[in-house]
């Protein structure tokens, strides 16, 4: 008893360990708000998204922001992505005379990784900051306020059309990602590396599997679940005015960024062990 | 008490109402009673909970105790599903519209029409433009909220919330932040509702504005209510608090 009370008393005496601790505490609290609060919103999606009324315009609207408009920042950047990795690997490897591989290492890179995680790290910063700031500008404008006190709920109006639209347009774009991408590796294979094209098309078909193309897919597909979610739940939970809404949208994108590529780790973990040829 | 019961029906029973927000306890036992056909003014110093009731009677706060009763059933502790049926026959008026940004003015008002009722689209469109022109904003139909002047998105907030006939309206300070001309005339538009025997909560600092519109004046002090009476009993009261609360208001 003595024995706690002097620490007690040592903590009280000392500021920094009691900042630390306070500081320790606000942290811990505010991440179990998170755990709890995320939690709550992803069974409340469950729970309405099978419930009528279904709000189909909203998922295509949805699908036009978060897709369409989408396609040509995904598409120059997965250009970009091409060309630079055929370049690299091709200078790379020629010094080891491995030229020819380079059809095969740019299309395992770019379906497995590149073309997912790239494609994710773009929509999280261009949707994941604009969901977040449109919610949170709604939240503290009281729009969300008013979507519940005139009988209808934000789950559905909101969080669903937006979740569904990006489980839907994040894999297309990951596939259109993908096809640009290896495009563009074939281009400069082509002009830089002397790699013919027809031989390029031969090997990267040669080399890749459906299943490549598809665990590429089923990521973004997480992914996407995520973004969107922390999106709506930030942006649900926005408190502060307009600052609040800035803090929100930067929170999302780092958070998202952040989720994206320890969950890449850990999902390509999974499908070396369970799906992809040994 | 039977007397009273006689006189007039219950439209709303708030009783004994008790929140707090962290450490800061806002409510300590509110009651009051609403009865159909009034305007309850409901005044009060700032961040003394006034919107917080409102909040809690159309379920956008859950109270830590207490009751509210509409429609003979208890309404705190109802989940989101159940209170969908409460929140079309109550009406909230925002503080500042609360309109939809990405909708036009047309497409706010016809937004619960839509929701709740079987109307096709040329009723739903004949009734919002009934609606736009009791709130004298005929042809703004096609205007989006950023392209109103805010008392005009103040009187659109009001039609949304009123286009479903609601049994009762709230009025979280309609008022605040408008200009004397603007007041005058989202007043009047409060008053041709009351004409047609609303009922509703008047939440203000606008003691004129109140005096103007409300039947009953109910002052919220130290987390309960001080005093409910009517308006001219309000305006004679020899009770220091009640008198410094108005004159201090008005002046």
């Amino acid at each position: 008893m003595s024995l706690r009370s002097d620490k007690a008393r040592i903590i009280q005496s000392n500021p920094p360990i009691l900042a630390f601790l306070r500081r320790t505490g606000a942290q811990v609290n505010s991440f179990l708000k998170f755990v709890g609060g995320f939690s709550s919103l992803c069974l409340s999606v469950f729970h309405e998204l099978f419930e009528s009324p279904f709000y189909l315009k909203l998922v295509i609207e949805q699908l036009r922001a978060i897709g369409v408009q989408s396609t040509l920042l995904v598409c120059v950047t997965a250009l970009a992505t091409g060309s630079v990795m055929a370049l690299q690997f091709g200078y790379g490897l020629a010094k080891f005379g491995g030229t020819l591989y380079i059809p095969k290492i740019v299309a395992l890179s770019i379906l497995r990784e590149m073309g997912p995680v790239f494609t994710s790290l773009l929509v999280a910063g261009r949707i994941g900051s604009g969901i977040a700031s449109e919610v949170g500008s709604m939240k503290v404008t009281q729009q969300i306020d008013a979507i519940r006190a005139l009988g209808t709920s934000p789950i559905k109006r909101i969080v669903i059309p937006r979740l569904l639209a990006s489980l839907i347009a994040l894999p297309i774009l990951t596939l259109l990602a993908d096809y640009i991408g290896l495009f563009g590796a074939m281009m400069v294979s082509s002009k830089e590396l002397a790699i013919n094209s027809e031989y390029f098309i031969a090997k990267t078909i040669e080399s890749l599997e459906i299943l490549d193309i598809l665990t590429g897919m089923a990521k973004t597909v997480v992914f996407a679940f995520f973004i969107s979610l922390l999106a709506c739940w930030k942006g649900l939970n926005t408190e502060g005015g307009t600052q609040g809404v800035g803090n929100s949208t930067t929170w999302v994108v780092v958070t998202s960024s952040i989720f994206i590529m320890i969950g890449d780790y850990f999902l390509t973990k999974i499908f070396i062990i369970t799906v992809y040829p040994h | 008490m039977t007397q009273n019961k006689m006189k007039y029906s219950i439209a709303l029973n708030v009783k004994n109402l008790h929140k707090s927000f962290g450490n800061k306890t806002v409510h300590r036992g509110v009651s009051f009673e609403l009865r159909s056909g009034e305007i309850l003014g409901l005044f009060g110093g700032s961040g003394t909970g006034k919107s917080v009731i409102l909040r809690s009677i159309i379920g956008l706060e859950k109270p830590d105790r207490g009751e509210i009763i509409f429609d003979d059933r208890n309404i705190v502790g109802l989940n989101e599903s159940q209170l969908i049926q409460v929140r079309t026959q109550i009406g909230y008026v925002f503080q500042n519209g609360a309109l939809f940004d990405s909708l036009s003015v047309e497409e706010n008002l016809a937004y619960p029409l839509k929701e709740h009722t079987t109307l096709n689209a040329r009723e739903i469109k004949l009734r919002v433009n009934q609606m736009l022109d009791l709130i004298d904003m005929t042809g703004t139909n096609a205007l989006f909220p950023n392209e109103l002047s805010g008392g005009m998105q103040k009187r659109a907030g009001l039609a949304r919330a009123t286009i479903l006939d609601p049994k009762i309206i709230l009025f979280d300070e309609p008022t605040a932040g408008l200009d004397p001309v603007n007041t005058k005339r989202l007043l009047d538009n409060i008053k041709n509702l009351k004409k047609s025997g609303i009922t509703g909560i008047f939440v203000t600092h606008d003691i004129p504005s109140a005096f103007e519109i409300a039947d009953r004046i109910a002052i919220l002090y130290q987390g309960a209510i001080y005093v409910i009476d009517s308006v001219e009993n309000i305006k004679q009261s020899e009770d220091p608090l009640v008198k410094s609360f108005v004159s201090d208001s008005i002046h």
